[in-house]
């Protein structure tokens, strides 16, 4: 590719991704009152969206293969359980990493 | 006017920071090895800095390293970053009233939500007395900040620095799941949780790690449409 040709590559990356994002601001105005249906669907996607988060993050583990995702399931445990006990948002994700990283560097 | 508004900032700046220490850790790290990707494919470290500062969306700056590798296709191109981005849609229907009535910074807010922007302003109690605008902007900004940085220095540095930081990527993974969990611990019903969680995961055994994203929007949007009524006679959800 000549750098041109990278420009435009790149470009269109970026016009992509605005489009994803924007769309729905300029299809529902906020002068103007959003259908009821978009407003249903603003409540309840999210709460999907962070179960597909969740699933998205796990992509590429295997979980038939090898150690069957056991250090990403024991660490997930250990950030559901520190986040239960204590609610301290910085805790359980520090913990659950330095258990995966343990895990990942030293167990597996 | 300046003397007003400062402290209204700083508030605003000193409630988001906190939320962004996680995604400070995270980005760092996978801004810096996407950085070191686009070196070792053969790029300055003007192209990772460039593209995490307009981009700003971490999957597909991965996935645009293959493309700019590959034959210049522009439509195609387009057609497969809105394909891998299509979540920010749901991102965007979510935020139509939060971001109202942020006045010039919503362009900012809306160009700058990725996963991590998303998910924390649309999660954090952002405290009374904190403007919820500068609070969401700072947010929005830090993360920026964090990916932009890590990308560049990965892209100078990359093939210098050698140190075991495996498994250090998780650390995603894990916000992503407290964020989920705090969702859940919030709602009266877990009926979005649950679908969100099942259908994506079906999705991803039936169409696998590369495309499975899309068909999983379809089929959320389809079964909320569909429990819509039921739903809403219950009386859990508007």
């Amino acid at each position: 590719m000549t750098l041109g040709q990278q420009l435009i590559t790149i470009g269109m990356v970026v016009l992509g991704t605005m489009l994803t994002r924007f769309v729905p601001f300029i299809v529902f105005p906020a002068g103007k009152p959003t259908p009821k249906y978009i407003t249903y669907l603003g409540r309840v996607l999210p709460a999907a969206v962070f179960g597909l988060l969740v699933v998205y993050c796990l992509k590429d583990v295997s979980f038939l293969t090898g150690w069957h995702g056991l250090p990403e399931l024991i660490s997930i445990a250990v950030v559901v359980g520190l986040h239960l006990w204590k609610r301290q948002m910085l805790l359980s994700i520090a913990g659950g990493t330095v258990c995966y990283m343990l895990l990942v560097q030293l167990v597996f | 006017m300046k003397n007003i508004k400062e402290p209204v900032r700083l508030r605003a700046f000193k409630a988001a920071f906190p939320h962004t220490i996680p995604i400070l850790a995270g980005f760092l790290f996978l801004g810096f090895t996407y950085g070191v990707y686009m070196n070792v494919s053969g790029f300055s470290f003007w192209y990772p800095m460039l593209m995490s500062l307009t981009v700003f969306a971490g999957s597909v700056e991965f996935a645009a390293v293959n493309m700019l590798l590959g034959a210049f296709n522009p439509l195609q191109t387009l057609a497969l970053t809105v394909m891998i981005n299509a979540r920010h849609l749901f991102y965007g229907i979510s935020m139509l009233d939060k971001y109202r009535g942020c006045g010039i910074k919503k362009l900012y807010l809306i160009f700058g939500m990725c996963d991590e922007s998303f998910s924390i302003n649309y999660t954090a109690d952002i405290p009374k007395d904190v403007d919820r605008g500068w609070f969401m902007f700072f947010v929005t900004l830090l993360n920026h900040i964090y990916w932009v940085s890590g990308a560049t220095l990965g892209g100078i540095f990359g093939s210098f620095i050698h140190f075991n930081t495996d498994g250090l990527d998780f650390v995603m993974t894990a916000m992503f799941v407290v964020i989920f969990l705090e969702q859940w611990l919030k709602e009266k019903n877990h009926a979005g949780s649950v679908l969100g969680l099942v259908l994506s995961a079906v999705c991803l055994c039936i169409f696998g790690a590369d495309g499975f994203i899309v068909p999983a929007m379809v089929l959320i949007l389809l079964v909320l449409t569909l429990i819509r009524r039921p739903l809403q006679r219950r009386g859990d959800m508007i």
